[in-house]
């Protein structure tokens, strides 16, 4: 089959009907949205701390996400998305009745849970949606969680609601003061860790966001998980491109995580890593955001 | 008269005659030219070439090449058939043992199998055996219909196969045939294993490893894509979930690399990703497809292998100078010939008996240089192969923008990991018996990379076979192998204790 337009044969080697359906879709802002995906047998084993991998089309990439929740009865996976480059901008543009062409999971290993006493749950921007299922099964497992809800600005601020009829205490922060306390996610998180109650922290979110926060906590012994989020193409440990350098020792995220004790990442290695292909994100996002609307022109 | 025909007026006499005839060459894409496409490189035979070819055979009374084979097959016999000019004939013959012709026709090292025992290659050069198979299937592709086997009625009995690659697909496909209900499950959003996300199109097209799938479901295979296995579900659950026996052929998985400083820098790949990028992802037409690549001006390949040859032409075909570095001399260069050859006439620059150091990066993070130390042949080590040792003081740098790490793959462990009672060895690799392919978890038998690392697309296809036949036996609850089987495997490695004692 060849492309009309470019002259090039277009990929035809096997090609299934895009088959997970999107139920539902909320936006929380012009950036930040929510998707409700059909995927029982992702549903089935997933648990807290895990993430999936989508694809939206035949000429997609395949992107990894953290699962935000999951629903078994209904078959059903949560992701909550930052649209930053052509991808999950294509995705926003996606809503109910729409359907993507692949969905894998559940990947990654699911968070270790256990009754440690007192332990913090920090979510910076998009990062509070996967914070979520851990703060829940961290409660379940009978600790004291405190959870600390982070953004920039007000309108960037996620399941405040949720997250506060799950936590002992909830702490809501905005770097510009328009919701909650004025204040970087560091500030709080300091004050918990000198009260010396803190037993445990996850922090997730931005990679300088989890970088800090581990400096933070590192100042007073208290262990801290981190998720991370960098490139990956299989997810399954089979490319390497998510390495990271974890205690001076190369790890993959997609199978050796993606959680892993904050105080031994090199976050400026992931930092790096994760700015590879900015380049061609940008050639991307400009070709997406100039065909906007044209369907022929997005797939 | 044509060169077929003047064979044919001298068919009773031809035997001394036919190793006069030299082997009759594949027509190529000129060098040049296919260093910028991703189109095969090698046309396939006309049926002249085939005729001329075929003719060559001795159809040798007790031929070596089918014991040279990994999966036996009647080589004398399907190329008989050929000189006949009956490729369906041929087909059919292949078909017996192989499930997929134009794939072993194509990616299979004949030169270490059939072709290196051929009787005419002692004193000439061996019969094409790879490249008159590749045009027997190609002749099936061309005229449309594809010869169906006979497929047993259906068992109602289940069987779960992990991963679609040539061992998985061979299997699902022999059980298919015996009447079971097989699934697979593949964790990528294609069928196909390595032979989509590892070699390229320009040595396998895509269309043919869709062709071979759409084979195994016509068998009545079912293939499910974004499966998992060791985390969607595991081997556990699928035993409790109907599945009668499982045969994992998941594939080796996790890219090794040197643990020298700067592997992490932007710009080191692992083979693995530069190629499933590429491959898999098609890459290479970005922005049109979305994943990116980024090779630079000049990349350099470290390895000597199949993947590391993959890797550099894929590299070249995207516009850069691609230079090839492995640590022995030419001699034990692992590669196919034919690869190295292709690779050297596409203009690979090879820098032999050197071995990377060090790379070094700029303050962004990004490879700006390779340092390499050459190396002098010594003593031989246990693989027999002499070991290269580093010259001092002979260190030289490599301006690079992109390093491709093609040294081979350790076990994945996501499935091993999840699966109860399953026992591995030192490596990771799954413990498998070499006849049976039955592992220590009862019902679960394993074959391909994962239990022997990584190896060739035919020796995968071999396992699964093996593997097709054990689980057949043990779900019919009879011995895995048959007193006759057990009989020849004890002479077997008799034969091969008397030969090592006569050594």
């Amino acid at each position: 089959m060849e492309n009309p337009e470019t002259g090039q044969e277009t990929e035809t080697f096997w090609i299934e009907e895009a088959m997970y359906k999107i139920l539902e879709k909320t936006d929380y802002s012009d950036d930040v949205y929510m998707q409700v995906i059909e995927a029982p047998q992702v549903a089935a084993t997933a648990q807290a701390g895990q993430f999936v991998i989508l694809r939206i089309h035949e000429e997609g990439e395949r992107i990894p996400l953290t699962i935000a929740d999951f629903d078994r009865e209904k078959g059903t996976i949560t992701i909550v998305v930052q649209a930053v480059g052509k991808s999950t901008r294509h995705l926003q543009t996606l809503g109910k009745g729409d359907s993507l062409a692949n969905f894998i999971g559940p990947l990654g290993l699911p968070s270790e849970v256990e009754k440690v006493g007192t332990v913090v749950c920090a979510g910076g921007g998009v990062g509070v949606a996967p914070v979520y299922p851990i703060a829940r099964e961290l409660k379940k497992a009978g600790n004291k969680v405190i959870g600390i809800v982070a953004a920039r600005t007000k309108n960037l601020l996620l399941w405040e609601d949720k997250m506060s009829e799950l936590c002992d205490e909830l702490i809501v922060t905005t770097d510009d003061g328009s919701h909650g306390r004025k204040a970087l996610v560091t500030e709080p998180l300091k004050e918990l860790c000198q009260d010396g109650s803190v037993n445990l922290v996850y922090a997730i979110g931005p990679a300088i966001m989890m970088k800090f926060c581990c400096k933070t906590t590192e100042e007073f012994g208290v262990r801290t998980i981190v998720s991370l989020n960098s490139i990956m193409i299989d997810g399954t440990g089979m490319c390497g491109a998510c390495r990271v350098d974890v205690g001076g020792e190369t790890k993959f995220v997609c199978v050796d995580g993606p959680e892993f004790d904050g105080h031994q990442v090199d976050f400026d290695l992931l930092m790096s890593r994760q700015r590879q292909y900015l380049e061609q994100e940008k050639i991307s996002n400009d070709l997406f955001l100039e065909c906007r609307g044209d369907k022929k022109c997005l797939t | 008269m044509s060169d077929v025909e003047k064979n044919e007026g001298e068919k009773k006499k031809a035997r001394p005659k036919k190793t006069s005839i030299p082997r009759t060459p594949i027509p190529e894409q000129d060098a040049r030219e296919r260093a910028r496409n991703f189109e095969e490189v090698a046309l396939g035979y006309e049926r002249d070439h085939a005729l001329i070819e075929a003719s060559r055979c001795l159809m040798c009374k007790k031929p070596k090449c089918v014991a040279g084979c990994p999966v036996g097959i009647d080589i004398p016999a399907f190329i008989q058939a050929l000189v006949d000019d009956d490729p369906a004939a041929a087909i059919s013959i292949l078909k017996e043992k192989t499930s997929f012709p134009a794939v072993c026709g194509r990616v299979c090292p004949q030169e270490e199998q059939c072709e290196k025992v051929c009787i005419l290659g002692k004193k000439h050069e061996p019969v094409a055996i790879g490249r008159l198979e590749r045009y027997a299937a190609d002749w099936e592709a061309g005229q449309g219909e594809v010869t169906m086997p006979e497929i047993a009625e259906k068992k109602g009995k289940k069987v779960g196969v992990v991963g679609s690659g040539p061992a998985g697909l061979t299997c699902a496909g022999e059980l298919a045939k015996m009447g079971y209900d097989v699934v697979i499950y593949e964790a990528l959003h294609k069928p196909g294993g390595v032979l989509v996300y590892g070699i390229p199109e320009f040595r396998l097209p895509k269309s043919i490893v869709q062709r071979e799938c759409e084979y195994v479901e016509s068998l009545g295979v079912e293939i499910k894509l974004d499966y998992v296995i060791g985390r969607t579900m595991t081997v556990d659950d699928m035993l409790e979930n109907g599945h009668l026996a499982v045969f994992i052929a998941n594939g080796a998985g996790l890219p090794a690399f040197m643990n020298i400083p700067g592997e992490n820098l932007n710009g080191v790949y692992s083979a693995n990703e530069f190629l499933t990028r590429a491959n898999l992802m098609k890459a290479y037409r970005f922005p049109e497809y979305d994943t990116p690549i980024k090779t630079g001006r000049n990349v350099a390949v470290i390895g000597g292998g199949n993947v590391a040859m993959d890797a550099a032409r894929t590299a070249l075909r995207m516009g850069a100078n691609v230079h090839l570095v492995y640590r022995r001399s030419m001699d034990e260069l692992p590669a196919r010939r034919e690869e190295v050859h292709h690779a050297e006439e596409e203009g690979i620059d090879f820098h032999l008996l050197t071995n990377p150091t060090q790379i070094l990066g700029d303050d962004e993070g990004w490879v700006r240089e390779l340092e390499i130390i050459h190396m002098e042949l010594g003593e031989p080590d246990e693989s027999g192969r002499r070991r290269p040792v580093p010259i001092e003081g002979s260190e030289s740098r490599i301006p690079v923008d992109a390093v491709i790490m093609a040294i081979g793959t350790k076990a994945n462990p996501l499935l091993t990991k999840s699966t109860k009672g399953l026992e591995l060895n030192k490596w990771g690799l799954i413990v498998a018996d070499e006849n049976t392919l039955a592992t220590s978890k009862k019902g679960v038998f394993a074959g391909g990379d994962i239990v022997t690392g990584a190896a060739t697309v035919i020796l995968a296809m071999g396992a699964g076979k093996i593997a097709a036949r054990s689980i057949d036996r043990y779900i019919q609850g009879q011995p895995l192998l048959t007193p006759e089987e057990e009989e020849e495997i004890r002479a077997e490695a008799e034969k091969l204790r008397e030969k090592a004692a006569a050594k």
